[in-house]
């Protein structure tokens, strides 16, 4: 084998490669970087996403519908894995942009943030093609562990110290749930790889006594439910987003989102669908339990921050509804359709987190942190656009048409109709009413109040244009959501 | 295109209002609704009345992964409201002319994109887009209720959405539950025709009865609608009592009567016993009022009782009747409105007691305010007569205590309508505002006097309106009378 072809063998791996490189490049040039502002370093980190963004197409391109397992096995890539590893480049840039500001304002762009950020990225691209327990379990803790360092970037301020410790210790405890879990699946069937167990449990499920299957089971749900967020293993959301610094609190809340989404499909869909049964019941006491936990806490909430933390458990509550709805009886028939329906949901929710987030960043400046419900008090004398551009956002995620967000809770409420959940489906919409009044009520403050302080707000030209865009997305997949469902569907199929 | 236009040429006015500020505000939201009411005549002009089916249609394809469709088309029975809608935004444009000074051009951008939203869920023959539709309409009433309200506005405004949204998220769980059972499809006219057992029509009935019931409102979903008109700007009033309130009773005979026909027909003593409390106990519940927007509110409500008795009872009479008494009260709650807002305008008091004697210091209004004050209690040769004479006929075919209660708004609208009118009017001037008072402005005669042309025209002469309907009323009441099971 010469390398010619070792390349081209390898080539799904590309991005992965180029993004490892890149981050370890950051970290050399970034000693030679002394600007407040990290001009060179932030560029740097831009232009190596821009080129991972790019490697992924091409391999898109080459290989088209094609499923390709590289390195023995241990790395997948399919369109789902491209689809959601070029929702992460754009989350993650997307991130950068927003907190760029921010972080100079408070003395915290440092190289650090960069390179972490990165390195997470990199986790979740692992996590995301991950074909084995043992890639998809590296590829979360090297992005765990990033995240982790990346809430206590702020080290003297105490409560963000405290929250990444509590991040770290109820990570590292999901994290064991999890591994607990693949050591019993491995038990039962004697590998590792995602797609042999697969077949395995099918032969077992079918044969023999299938108890360790789903006691192992029990311990991967909860720790997808873990790094989801899902009720009842969300406590560590409220007091995480609350305690990191808002641009940290956006790097925990958007990608990583997708990465767990994968991490669910990967282990519940491609390896134990034999167990569909089993773990749809337990999807579906999440699901309702979040939807009701975070929608109800949500309204008691005065600091921003965390009602948007209470607010993606509501979500990752809906967007479960879509991942529950697979297999009815046995019949796999609708499968793709659910599946592709909570692909759609959690690409929506990432696009309005980084929106909603983003505004707070925009509104924060040197020694302000905006993150009080007050805060937001009279905004559209200020700012009639960004106020507009607030209102989609919220209204998105209240799942109020014309925008992005009806479509997601469409999609995915139908899935549960369809699927014969009847009332799960009528609970979701009445948890969800009562979601509509927390997000409207931050509308009434930007409406109908007085601006608790007068002048424009000041603002990035570079952040003003994205967020602004961010905003128009929401509402223009509001008016034609196709493309987007379109592409997920074909994203599930190629599974 | 004629479908499409209605709809879009208000939206485009209305964001294009939002882009150029404040700017002219005024002109281009005149021009616009102007426009937009033009582009909606030649659907009167070329509609064929012969035919039931829907006309002048329009069709795209619009989200293929779940078979959504952009699919418009009026009938007999929704054309007119189009109509109407546009005609009450150009009278809404003026009547605000200087009632608003700050945001205006978001205010007025409000109404546009209301309009155009409203034409759409009058239009829309697929399920999703009708339900966009619907529901977008709350996002531009919260916020007129809420910035441009009075005292109480944040209350009101909060209530009123989430009330119509409680409503609108149990419809979406049937919508979604009907497509399942088409077999993947959300063309109103396809589920028309789709048989459904009686148990699953039973509780779609339900799913879709909360939407509508809260939005037309019936009894004893209704209290949301004194705080929201109260509290609302006097145009927020007037869109919302002459187009948003028919949006539940349209949707009553566009889904729930020829989806559900079985659980209709089966059901119908609940409707007939909520629509004759409406109009009996909510008419002693007006009489007691004494702000004069509350009063109107509640004679919103029993009036709408009206209509859906008029549905539930199955004839051509009733239902005919409903549909002629939704477009009076379109123009009569309009004017009523208005008259009050001239009043506000002036004393900034909504309170009965405030006032008396105006007659004598705004002779010309008092006239005005006199006709729609009579048509509100349904006097004859006014528009008011017509619909409810209509459904008490239908009634009367179905028993006649069923009419008599029917029969018994003619006495309770006249009462509590012609008793505030006394109070207001007539009588010593005892305020001293109240002599200082200035008779209408040109633009205020131009506004009520086309409603008053609009209510003694439909009066006189109601063939124009009712030619239009009767093809689609007795395609719809034949094809209820079928069993679907």
């Amino acid at each position: 084998m010469d390398a010619r072809t070792v390349l081209i063998d390898h080539l799904p791996a590309l991005p992965e490669v180029l993004l490892l490189i890149g981050a370890c490049a950051l970290m050399i040039v970034d000693l030679y970087v002394r600007s407040e502002r990290r001009n060179a370093s932030f560029d740097l980190a831009q232009i190596v996403l821009l080129l991972c963004a790019a490697s992924t197409l091409f391999v898109q391109w080459v290989d088209g519908t094609t499923r390709l397992y590289i390195f023995n096995g241990l790395f997948v890539s399919d369109v789902m894995s491209n689809l959601l590893k070029l929702a992460s480049y754009v989350s993650v840039w997307a991130t950068l942009v927003y907190s760029r500001q921010y972080l100079v304002d408070r003395g915290l762009l440092r190289g650090e943030f960069l390179t972490l950020l990165l390195f997470s990225l990199l986790g979740m691209m692992v996590m995301i093609s991950a074909n084995s327990f043992l890639t998809l379990y590296l590829g979360l803790e090297l992005m765990s562990l990033c995240l982790y360092a990346m809430v206590a970037l702020d080290r003297d301020s105490a409560v963000s110290t405290e929250a990444a410790m509590k991040y770290f210790v109820l990570g590292a405890l999901s994290s064991g749930l999890l591994l607990y879990g693949m050591s019993m699946i491995y038990g039962a069937t004697g590998t590792l790889s995602i797609s042999e167990v697969a077949q395995r449990v099918s032969r077992i499920a079918a044969t023999t006594d299938r108890s360790l299957l789903v006691f192992g089971l029990v311990f991967m749900v909860a720790g997808i439910a873990f790094k989801l967020g899902a009720a009842p293993f969300h406590m560590w959301i409220p007091d995480v987003y609350q305690g990191a610094p808002t641009a940290v609190t956006l790097a925990i809340g958007a990608a990583p989102k997708l990465a767990a989404f994968a991490m669910a499909v990967r282990l519940l869909v491609n390896g134990l669908l034999d167990l569909a049964q089993d773990w749809q019941q337990m999807l579906a006491l999440l699901a309702l339990l979040s939807m009701a936990i975070g929608n109800i806490t949500a309204i008691a909430q005065s600091n921003i921050k965390r009602m948007l933390a209470y607010s993606t458990i509501a979500h990752m509550g809906f967007m479960l509804l879509g991942l529950l709805s697979g297999v009815v009886g046995g019949n796999l028939l609708s499968a793709a359709d659910a599946y592709s329906t909570a692909l759609f949901y959690v690409v929506v929710y990432v696009l309005m987190t980084l929106g909603a987030f983003g505004m707070l960043l925009y509104l924060s400046r040197k020694g302000f942190e905006c993150e009080n419900l007050d805060d937001l008090r009279g905004l559209n004398r200020r700012s009639p656009w960004f106020a507009f551009v607030m209102m989609v956002l919220m209204f998105s995620l209240a799942g109020l048409p014309p925008t992005a967000g009806f479509y997601a809770k469409l999609a995915v409420l139908s899935s549960a109709v369809q699927a014969g959940q009847l009332w799960l489906a009528v609970a979701a919409v009445i948890l969800s009413l009562v979601g509509a009044f927390y997000y409207l009520r931050i509308v009434k403050l930007m409406y109908f109040d007085e601006p608790k302080e007068a002048g424009p707000v000041p603002g990035h030209r570079e952040m003003r244009a994205l967020l602004s865009v961010n905003g128009l997305i929401l509402l223009i997949l509001g008016v034609f959501p196709q493309p987007l469902m379109a592409l997920c569907y074909i994203a599930i199929n190629s599974l | 295109m004629l479908l499409s236009l209605a709809i879009w040429v208000p939206v485009v006015a209305g964001v294009l209002l939002l882009v150029l500020g404040e700017r002219y505000a005024r002109w281009i939201a005149l021009a616009g609704s102007i426009l937009g009411f033009l582009v909606t005549l030649p659907l009167y002009w070329n509609f064929d009345v012969s035919s039931s089916t829907m006309q002048f249609v329009e069709f795209a394809r619009w989200i293929e992964r779940f078979n959504v469709n952009y699919h418009l088309g009026v009938d007999g029975i929704s054309m007119l409201f189009v109509l109407l809608n546009s005609f009450i935004t150009v009278l809404v444009v003026i009547a605000s002319w200087s009632q608003v000074d700050s945001r205006v051009a978001q205010y007025y951008a409000a109404f546009l994109v209301l309009s155009g939203m409203l034409n759409g869920v009058f239009e829309a023959l697929d399920a999703v887009l009708f339900y966009v539709f619907f529901e977008g309409t709350l996002i531009p009433m919260f916020i007129i209720i809420g910035m441009w309200g009075g005292p109480n506005r944040v209350y009101a405004s909060v209530k009123f959405f989430l009330y119509t949204l409680m409503g609108s998220l149990l419809m979406l769980v049937a919508l979604l539950y009907l497509y399942g059972k088409s077999g993947g499809s959300f063309a109103i006219l396809d589920w028309h025709r789709l048989p459904l057992p009686l148990g699953a029509q039973l509780l779609l009935f339900f799913g879709f009865l909360f939407a509508f019931a809260v939005k037309v409102p019936m009894w004893p979903v209704h209290t949301w609608l004194p705080d929201a008109h109260t509290e609302a700007p006097t145009a927020g009033s007037v869109v919302l009592a002459a187009i948003l309130l028919k949006l539940g009773a349209y949707g009553f005979v566009r889904f729930s009567l020829p989806i559900m026909p079985d659980a209709s027909r089966q059901l119908a003593w609940l409707m007939i016993a909520l629509s004759v409390i409406a109009v009996v106990y909510i008419g002693f519940v007006a009489l007691a009022q004494t702000d004069m927007k509350r009063l109107i509110a509640y004679s919103s409500i029993s009036h709408m009782g009206l209509v859906t008795l008029g549905f539930f009872i199955f004839n051509a009479y009733g239902v005919e009747g409903g549909l002629v008494q939704m477009i009076s009260h379109g123009f009569v709650s309009a004017a009523l409105f208005l008259c009050v807002g001239v009043l506000y305008d002036r004393m900034h008091s909504r309170m009965i007691a405030d006032y008396g004697g105006v007659v004598n210091s705004m002779p010309k209004f008092a006239g005005l305010m006199m006709l729609f004050a009579m048509a509100n209690s349904g006097l004859p040769a006014t528009s008011g007569f017509v619909g409810e004479f209509l459904v008490i006929l239908g009634a009367m075919k179905t028993g006649f205590w069923l009419a008599l209660l029917a029969a018994s708004t003619m006495v309770l609208g006249a009462a509590y309508t012609l008793w505030m009118y006394k109070r207001v009017m007539f009588g010593p001037v005892a305020n001293p505002q109240v002599a200082a008072l200035k008779d209408l402005n040109g633009r205020e005669v131009a506004v009520l006097g086309l409603l008053a042309l609009a209510v003694l025209g439909m009066g006189v002469y109601p063939l124009p309106f009712t030619e239009v309907m009767h093809a689609s009323v007795n395609e719809l009441l034949r094809h209820v009378a079928l069993p679907k099971i």
